[in-house]
């Protein structure tokens, strides 16, 4: 919720991580946007079995729901001294949700090293309300990921998270195959939520990142705020009373 | 060949915590017109100052400073772009 994104390192088994290059290599199937899991990877297909890995299935579910349709899947690849980096960018449209996300999972097949050019992840940067690569003008934000990570690491991102693919300074062909998720229920309470009113979930969603501006970084708490209330079905949540402080209206109050 | 023929332009973009230039760096960007660097995104993690002074204190001139704009009415709590934007030059001959 705070990071907008969720790292499962090493998760997925040596097998599929050896089998992945091949499968890149010989061309993913076309699938239709907005297709059903099941049809969109038929059973025992490389990605279906990467998708119905326990790991990766349980926190899927815990964010998108259970059925989930495909919006797309692509293998993104950084050529080994290529030059340049894509740009800082979110993908698709700028997305106006405030109570649905899309999960876009980012699948890593073999080991990713400093100078391999692994993906750049801003944490907390999801609910910016900016365009595609209109963010191309930073290169570095203070507290950035730059991904290292061991084979077959998953990391599930929130859909606004602003990222890029590095510069490959080494002498290896990176590899990331991507799968859009789009949701088919109402993302409320779909994970473990025994632990929802714990004091730890509270400084979690009241944490900021050192590249927040002081001021809007107190923006990016209500903002989670309103997303928080939404997911957990809590109208009332709130941190240090940011969002109950500027909607209190006594002249609108009931005096009957 | 003159001698302008042959001073080339860097620019150093510095995204500041506040709008005060001696506010702490939160974000940055490198452009070298002499091609002597290749700047790219996401080649470093710590920035090459701490502050917008700490640049004018190394010779970096100031040539723009992002103004402060009042939030769009209706839209005041919308996170955006990052506000407080800062562009340094410095002239290299080469």
């Amino acid at each position: 919720m705070a990071h907008g994104f969720l790292r499962l390192d090493g998760v997925v088994p040596r097998e599929l991580n050896e089998e992945a290059p091949g499968v890149f290599a010989a061309g993913l199937p076309s699938v239709p946007y907005g297709t059903a899991v099941p049809k969109a990877f038929p059973e025992g297909s490389f990605a279906r079995r990467l998708v119905e890995l326990p790991s990766v299935a349980g926190a899927l579910e815990s964010l998108v729901g259970p059925d989930p349709t495909v919006d797309h899947h692509f293998v993104h690849t950084r050529q080994p001294r290529e030059g340049s980096a894509q740009p800082l960018h979110a993908d698709a449209l700028i997305d106006l949700r405030t109570d649905a996300f899309d999960v876009q999972l980012m699948y890593y097949p073999q080991e990713v090293t400093a100078d391999m050019g692994g993906t750049l992840i801003v944490p907390g940067s999801h609910l910016r309300r900016t365009n595609e690569s209109d963010t191309g003008r930073y290169q570095n934000l203070r507290g950035q990921t730059r991904l290292t990570c061991p084979a077959g690491t998953v990391v599930l991102l929130h859909h606004g998270i602003w990222h890029g693919g590095r510069r490959n300074d080494s002498d290896t062909v990176r590899h990331m195959y991507k799968i859009r998720f789009n949701p088919t229920v109402p993302q409320i309470r779909l994970w473990d939520t025994t632990d929802l009113h714990d004091l730890a979930v509270r400084e979690e969603l009241g944490r900021t990142f050192p590249w927040y501006e002081t001021a809007t970084g107190r923006l990016e708490i209500h903002n989670r705020i309103r997303l928080w209330r939404a997911l957990s079905a809590d109208p009332d949540f709130d941190i240090e009373y940011w969002a109950t402080r500027i909607s209190n209206r006594p002249a609108q109050r009931s005096h009957a | 060949m003159t001698s302008s023929d042959t001073v080339r332009q860097q620019v150093l973009v510095l995204y500041l915590d506040t709008s005060a230039l001696d506010s702490p760096v939160v974000g940055w960007a490198r452009y070298d017109g002499t091609g002597a660097s290749r700047p790219t995104t996401g080649d470093a993690d710590e920035p090459p100052y701490e502050t917008g002074v700490a640049a004018l204190r190394d010779g970096w001139r100031l040539f723009q400073a992002a103004q402060l704009i009042p939030p769009y009415p209706g839209a005041e709590h919308e996170t955006s772009f990052l506000k407080h934007e800062f562009f340094f030059e410095r002239l290299v001959t080469v």
